[in-house]
Order: structure tokens, then sequence, then C-alpha cells
């Protein structure tokens, strides 16, 4: 199965592009042999796209280096200090970082080839990091454990105090995905709603892929956030999740990707950039991943409801970086660590 | 005595072998062990202190007043008192069991104690979230089930489940130290006493029990500084709660933007916590000495448990169940299983979690790195340690005594806080190591050291200089003395210290999670990694990794040195 689909894309892949254009690029990329690419994307999602890149360039090592998004920034800056020159692609789910590196210019303009058919909200005006992939922040509950007639259906349903010591959440001192789920429901429900909530004293966990575990193995049987995507496969898997998306709307978290302007791997990087926006890829991202993306052939898959079909929170990711210190500092002090 | 008898035997050298030509060697490992720790603590103390318009105590009225660093002090202190005493009503039995009783299996108790203490803590931790997660967990799914109750049995993510954890994984440490003074302690006084009329009970508390009094404190305070330096377990059980220690609110502290003069003032209090504490068990054991422990002499009687033997057995194995048996149980489980909470259907079988973690490249380069920082600390560190312990032993140049308190001083230093040192001092100019293993390298030496330096202390104390002298008389210098006479004496020894600092450094992870970057992370760094993730698999199988890596270390040490890791002699034929 999986080794159809590794071909299909390829097939599709060298199809589309002209050969001759391609050999010159591919040959700069293979002398420099990996890309590294610090990523958020769930491991194994992440580890999945390397191996479709290696099998469509062989000789071409993809280096995954998966953390949580606000770690990756720590990392980058952390090694910036100290002259260390080691990441390729950047790729977290905080569209702020995205404002603070692009103002400290440490990214490359660089526009994968088919990106101007994205819509506007996957776009950087000025051409230095485009949107890979999109997500939405939803409720899950494990189906064991709580019926669906008494499931939460809303953000405020949450609060109930029913569910005192029912609920994980993760954290957006590590994740992307949750400080743009914190912030959109700040704007929703004010910083009171997470004072609320931490009342029932849910479970603190750090990556928005770890509530999906949480709730699968009952350890919780609601998890108040976390991407929509990683509920999804979870459930595709057999497990008894499911999931709601809140009347309230559902934050939307496009997660960017750029180069770094000091990538030691240059050419590398941008073969993997535009591989990686390419459809073939994107289709992957959306088929088996759960994901939603901008690119506008994608086709999903009928179980999940569409992008346009949803009630979406949008955050300025300019207020997301101002807000970044704010909103790890408020969070911690509700729930406490 | 014998000591003193060779030192009047030979008056004059310690002075003239200054001008020996191996005084640069003994010079250079001085030096190096001088600079290891006086940078990145100087740099501590002094970023601590720094501000932006010069010196400044800003950093530690924060430290001092912050109302959330404050509760991450008093949990830590909560924790380690605790978990110390916990550690002492486990260890201190099952010392006495083992070491003065006919309790059956003793070879088999001692082993899996050992097996405990060599057990990385933070995969002990994470095992027990699958065993005693409040709702998924093993025990408490068995538990609900026998029972048909709503409420869990145990619930790890508090604080007192985190204190049960580190003392299943610290208890080792108050057991060696009582274990290791029972077998030196004669038994006519206890004797004497039951033959005087004394119970079996008043004999243990009010004779063996003051002449083990010392090691007892000394066992309490050692496993309070094991508590305080934990990272892994508070960052796997206290976070989910929602409380921080002293060293995971350290390692907040670096998140984006980093606030490192405030990791740094906070980490003082840190280190003179420990300082003070270590003072205060040196001064314990100095007052106390062991009047009536003597050398090997005097007659060790068992003393016959009668109807108590079975149920003592009962104890020490639950104990070695909660420490052993079902983390490494569920560990792996956890490792062959698709979904970790599932019953090990074969539906829920899979290979699947080995592939994935072998295949996946940065875990490769982790265990690459891992081995290699391994291999190299250890025959650096117990190269190192051979010397200095010889130095200090042979008393080879002035102010050896210094040397010997240099070597054991990093036992003082938290990981954590050695590593804050570190980032600071090894981050900028001259010596740029960040980013390279050698940072890496450095914080392991350093931590090390008192472990490899006590040990080859042993091997030399073992040694005799009677040879050596023979060899000196003879015409061969200092160097070759050492190289054709002590070195093959002391081997063993000193292969064994190699093997516990080996297994010291594939372990450690407090200072690893500071300093690491993505080309130098280390398995226990990934372990980490993914337990914020939740891959559970992955985490097992890796752990196991660990595990069956330190096991071929600790089989190897204790082949070569003819006795267990902990120190004392083989049970069993000393009674």
């Amino acid at each position: 199965m999986r080794k159809l689909l590794v071909l299909s894309v390829l097939a599709a892949f060298f199809g589309a592009a002209p050969a001759c254009a391609q050999d010159a690029r591919v040959e700069a990329a293979k002398k420099e042999g990996k890309v590294v690419w610090y990523t958020s994307l769930a491991l194994t999602s992440s580890e999945k796209v390397a191996k479709l890149f290696e099998t469509a360039y062989p000789g071409i090592k993809v280096e995954v280096q998966r953390t949580g998004s606000q770690r990756i920034l720590q990392r980058v800056m952390q090694e910036l200090q100290a002259n260390i020159k080691n990441v390729d692609v950047i790729h977290t789910s905080d569209a702020g970082h995205y404002v603070l590196l692009k103002e400290k210019k440490l990214l490359m303009k660089h526009t994968p080839a088919g990106v101007d058919r994205f819509p506007p909200s996957f776009k950087d005006k000025d051409g230095y990091h485009y949107g890979l992939r999109a997500t939405v922040n939803v409720i899950a509950y494990n189906t064991k454990a709580v019926s669906a007639a008494e499931a939460p259906r809303t953000w405020k349903d949450l609060l109930d105090p029913k569910w005192k010591g029912k609920l994980v959440t993760a954290h957006p001192g590590y994740s992307g995905v949750i400080a743009t789920h914190v912030l959109a429901l700040v704007h929703l429900h004010g910083w009171d709603y997470f004072k609320q909530l931490a009342q029932s004293k849910p479970m603190l966990v750090q990556s928005a892929v770890d509530p999906s575990g949480v709730v699968a193995s009952g350890e919780r049987p609601v998890a108040v956030n976390g991407g929509e995507y990683t509920f999804y496969q979870i459930k595709k898997k057999g497990n008894p999740v499911e999931i709601v998306f809140p009347k309230e709307g559902v934050p939307l978290v496009i997660s960017p990707t750029a180069i770094a302007i000091f990538a030691p791997h240059p050419n590398a990087a941008k073969l993997f950039t535009d591989f990686i926006f390419s459809r073939e890829v994107q289709q992957v991202l959306a088929d088996t991943e759960g994901l939603y993306t901008g690119h506008p052939e994608v086709k999903y898959p009928a179980d999940r409801p569409k992008l346009s079909e949803l009630k979406l929170l949008l955050v300025d990711p300019e207020e997301l970086e101002k807000r970044n210190e704010e909103i790890k500092t408020r969070f911690v002090e509700f729930f406490g660590a | 005595m014998a000591r003193e008898l060779t030192v009047t035997l030979r008056p004059l050298p310690s002075r003239l072998e200054g001008l020996d030509r191996s005084a640069p060697v003994w010079i250079i490992a001085a030096a190096a062990l001088l600079l290891l720790m006086l940078l990145p603590l100087g740099w501590l103390g002094y970023l601590s202190v720094s501000g932006e318009g010069g010196l400044t105590l800003a950093h530690y009225a924060r430290v001092f007043t912050d109302a959330r660093l404050q509760k991450a002090l008093w949990n830590t202190v909560v924790l380690a008192f605790w978990s110390a005493l916990l550690s002492l009503a486990i260890g201190a039995p099952m010392a006495w069991l083992t070491a003065r009783t006919d309790l059956p299996g003793k070879r088999v108790i001692r082993g899996l104690v050992m097996a405990s203490f060599v057990t990385p803590p933070f995969l002990g931790a994470f095992a027990w979230v699958m065993l005693a997660g409040p709702n998924a967990g093993y025990l408490n799914k068995l538990y609900r089930g026998l029972s048909g109750a709503e409420a869990p049995l145990l619930n790890i993510f508090t604080m007192p489940g985190l204190i049960f954890v580190v003392a299943l994984y610290t208890f080792p440490y108050v057991y060696i130290m009582i274990v290791n003074t029972l077998e030196l302690i004669a038994s006519d006084l206890e004797e004497a006493a039951s033959i005087l009329g004394a119970s079996r009970l008043w004999v243990a508390l009010t004779v063996t029990l003051p002449m083990v009094a010392p090691a007892i404190l000394s066992g309490f305070i050692l496993s309070v500084l094991q508590a305080l330096a934990l990272f892994g377990s508070p960052a796997i059980l206290a976070l989910p709660a929602g409380f921080h220690t002293i060293t995971t609110q350290i390692w907040a502290l670096f998140q984006y933007p980093p606030k490192v003069e405030m990791a740094a003032a906070f980490s003082v209090p840190l280190l003179l916590a420990t300082a003070l504490l270590l003072f205060l068990q040196k001064k314990l054991l100095g007052r106390r000495g062991y009047a009536a422990v003597g050398g090997k002499g005097g007659q060790r009687r068992q003393i016959a448990l009668g109807p108590w033997r079975q149920p003592a057995l009962v104890a020490c194995l639950a104990v070695m169940a909660c420490a052993i048996f079902l983390p490494y149980g569920i560990l792996a489980k956890a490792a062959f299983s698709r979904a970790w909470a599932q019953p090990l259907t074969w539906d829920n079988v899979t290979l699947g979690n080995w592939s994935f973690t072998f295949l996946s490249i940065s875990t490769q380069t982790a265990i690459v790195n891992t081995l290699e920082l391994g291999i190299l600390t250890a025959c650096v560190g117990a190269g190192l340690a051979t010397l200095l312990a010889y130095i200090t032993n042979r008393r080879l140049i002035v102010g050896h005594q210094l040397l010997a308190f240099l070597a054991l001083a990093p036992v003082v230093i938290p990981g954590v806080v050695l590593a804050v040192g570190l980032f600071i001092a090894y981050t900028r100019p001259p010596f740029l190591l960040y980013g390279t293993l050698w940072i890496l390298f450095l914080a392991y030496l350093t931590k090390e050291m008192p472990v490899g330096y006590s040990q080859s202390d042993a091997t030399f104390r073992g040694i005799h200089p009677e040879l050596e002298e023979a060899g000196r008389i003879l015409g061969a210098g200092r160097l070759r003395v050492l190289g054709e006479i002590t070195a093959p004496l002391a081997r063993s020894g000193i292969i064994a210290t190699w093997c516990f600092i080996f297994i010291g450094v594939i372990r450690e992870l407090s200072a690893s999670i500071l300093l690491f970057t993505p080309n130098t992370k280390v398995m226990s760094v990934v372990i980490f990694d993914l337990k914020e993730e939740g891959q559970f698999g992955a985490i097992a199988v890796l752990g196991l990794f660990m595990l069956a890596v330190t096991f071929l270390a600790v089989v190897l040490m204790q082949t070569l040195l003819g006795r267990d890791v902990l120190g004392a002699r083989p049970s069993g034929g000393s009674g």
C-alpha cells in the first residue's frame, strides 16, 4: 500500500516537472547530500514526508528533527547565538515565529512552484514563508468513557465542573498549535475562560499531538484542544475517539515553512521545499495524515469536513508574535506548570 | 597502620619527586581538574549577578520573591525530604535483612537492588505512567476491575506519586551505605546483648541501630541529594500535574526568550543546598566514626527470622516488583504494542515500534553519540580518576588533599546546574563548544569524576606501595612503575571504574537536556523528546535498548571485579 503510494507520487512528480531544468538543481542538491528539517509536524507524519522525498531523490537524506514549535524557535535562536549553522528548513505551527524570524532577517526568500494559487492566508506577501499544512483545534473524547449525548459540544461546555479530573490539555509553551488555540479562545471568551478551565485540573501534556494518545488510552476521556489531524489519525487506527467541532468555531492553525538564510544545504532545502508543496505530497498530507492544505487541487477524504464548511477562528500572526510571552506566562499562572 | 609504616619508610620522596620527570603529568592532571570545575561555576556565579548596567542582585531578588519560583523551591524540598525518608524506610530494613538475617534468596534480592540502582530513574517514572496513570494505568484498571470501584488506587501524577517513584530508584543508595556498614560490624556486641537477655528486636534497636546510625543518616542525605538533582522524573510526573521543581523550572527558564541569568541565580540555592548537605554528611560521619566497626575481624552471625522469613521475603519482592518487575514488564509490553493501554492481543502486537525507532536518522545519530560519549568519557574519566587517585594515595604532589577534594566536589553540583554553567561558559569565546559533543563530554566528565575517583581511590588503597617501591629502587621512573607495576595490579579496578562512568553517562538526562543540539542528541534526550509527543512505543523500545547496554556493562564489571557493583563482598558466605 505504502509502496504503491510512493510510486504514484514519484510518477506524478517526475511527470509534472520539466526534466532538464530539474537536473542541475538536483545535482547541486545531491552534492550537499542532505537537508536538515526542524519540524513541528507529528513525528510519524514528518518521517513519512521525509521517506517520500528520499525515495524521489535517492542520495539526499532528510534529517528530521521533530519537536514542539516553541522548542524549535528556542533551538534556532540558541544555535544562532552560538554561531551554529545547522538548520535548513524551519517548519513550526506558530505563525508568529515567522514574523519574528523575518524581522530578524533570518529567512531566505524562496517561492515554491505552484503556491501562487494558494489562498492568501497561506502566503507571505514578501515571499519568505508559505503555509505547508493547516489543522484546526478541536475537542475530542473517548467514546468508551463518554457517550455522544453527554459529550461537550462547545468550548464553554468544558467548563462544567463534571469534567473535573477528566480533561487533558497541551501546552502553549511547547506547541504552536496550542499557542494559536489559546489566543483564539482568549479573543472569544477572554482569559477568564482558561482561569475557569484550570479549576478542573486538566492533565498538562506538551505536544498538540499528545492529547490524542491520552484520550485514546483513556487516561483522560476528554481533550480540550489538540491538532484535529492527530485525532483523525488515531481514530482511523481504530481507537475509540470521536472529534467535536465546537459551535463557537475552531481555531485555524496554518503552519508555515521557510528556509533559513544561513542554510548549510540551500539547494537541497529548496528542492525539499518545492517537493513538499507539490500537489502529490500535499495530497498525501490530506489523505493519510488528516491535514488541510492550501493547494487548490487537493481532494479530501469524504469522512472529513471541508475547511470551508467549518466556522474558523482566525488569529493574526503579528498579534501572536507580540503576545507570545503573555500567552505562555498566563497559561502557566493558571495551570501551574 | 600499614599506611603510616610506608610513609615513615620513605621520608623524603614526596618532596623530592617534584623534580621527577613525571611531575608535569601530575600538574596537568590537577590543572585540568581545576579548569573543568572553575570555568562553568565561575561563569554561573558571574552571570547570576550580572545585569545590563554592571553587577546587580536583581536576579536573586526575583528568585526569592517570585511566587512561582518559591513554589518550585518548596516542592523540591518536599520531594527530597519525603523521598529520602521513604528510601530509608525501604533501604534500611532491606539492608539489615540481606546482611544480617537468614532471609532466603539474598543473592537475588541484592541483584535486584543493583538492577534498580542502574535503572535510569526517568525510565522508571515513564513506566509508572503506564502502570499507575489514574485512568489508563494498568494497575488502576486491574484494581477497578477487581473491586468495581470508581476512584483509582494510585494516581502517579501527584506529589505522593512522584515521591514514591523517586524513592524506588533512590533507596539503593541507602541500602548500599547500610549494607556495607553492617558487613563491617562484628556481631559480638549484639550477641553480648542477647546473652544478657535482650530480645531480638531490642538488640536491633539498642545495639545495631546506634552503630549504623551514621550510615543511615548519610544514606538519607545521599538520597536527598539524588532527589534534589533529578530532572526526568519530575518532568514526567510533576509537569502533567501542574507543578514544577527547581530542576524543571530551571529548564523552563531556557525557553525562548531564554532567561539564562535567572536560571543561573536560581541554580545557586540548589548548589548551596547540596554543598551544605554534603558538608553535614561528612561532619556526621567524621564525628561518630565507627568505633565498633573493625576491619574484617569478628564473627557476623546470621539472625534467624523464624516465622518471619517468608513475609520478609515477600516484602522485599514486593518492593522489587515496584522497582523492577512491573516497570520492565510494562515497557516490554509497550515496545511490542500498537496501543500500550490495550490488551496484548494478536491485533495489537507489532514490531513497528522497533523499526520506526531504529530506522529514524535522529535515533541512529543519538545512539552513536551516546555510545561515543560513553566510551570516550569512560576512557578519559577512568584515566584521569586513576591518575588523581594515584597522586593522592601516594601523596605525589603538595596539596594532594585539595586535589581529592576537587575530584569529589562535583557531587554537590546537580546536573542541571552544571549544564547551566557549561552552557554559559562554552557558548562564548574563547571556548565555543556548544553544538559539539565536547560540551557534553565535559559535562559528563565533571559529573562522573566523583564516582570515578572514589572507585579508583578504593582500588589504590588495596594495592600496597611496596611493589612500586621495589621498582623505583631498581631505577624505574614513576611513570614506568605506574605503567608496568601498578596499572596491571589495578587493572580490574580501573575497568570497573570505566564501567561505572559508562553506565552513568549513557543514562544522563539532566545536564544533556540543556546542552544538546540536534546533531549532538543523546538517547536520553530522544526519549524525552518522544515523551513530549506521547510516543510510548518508541520510548519503550529505546528504554529497553538503554537497559540492555547498561546491563551488559554491569555484567562485564561484575565479572572483572568478582563482586557485585554495590561494593560489598558477595553475600551468603560472609555470615
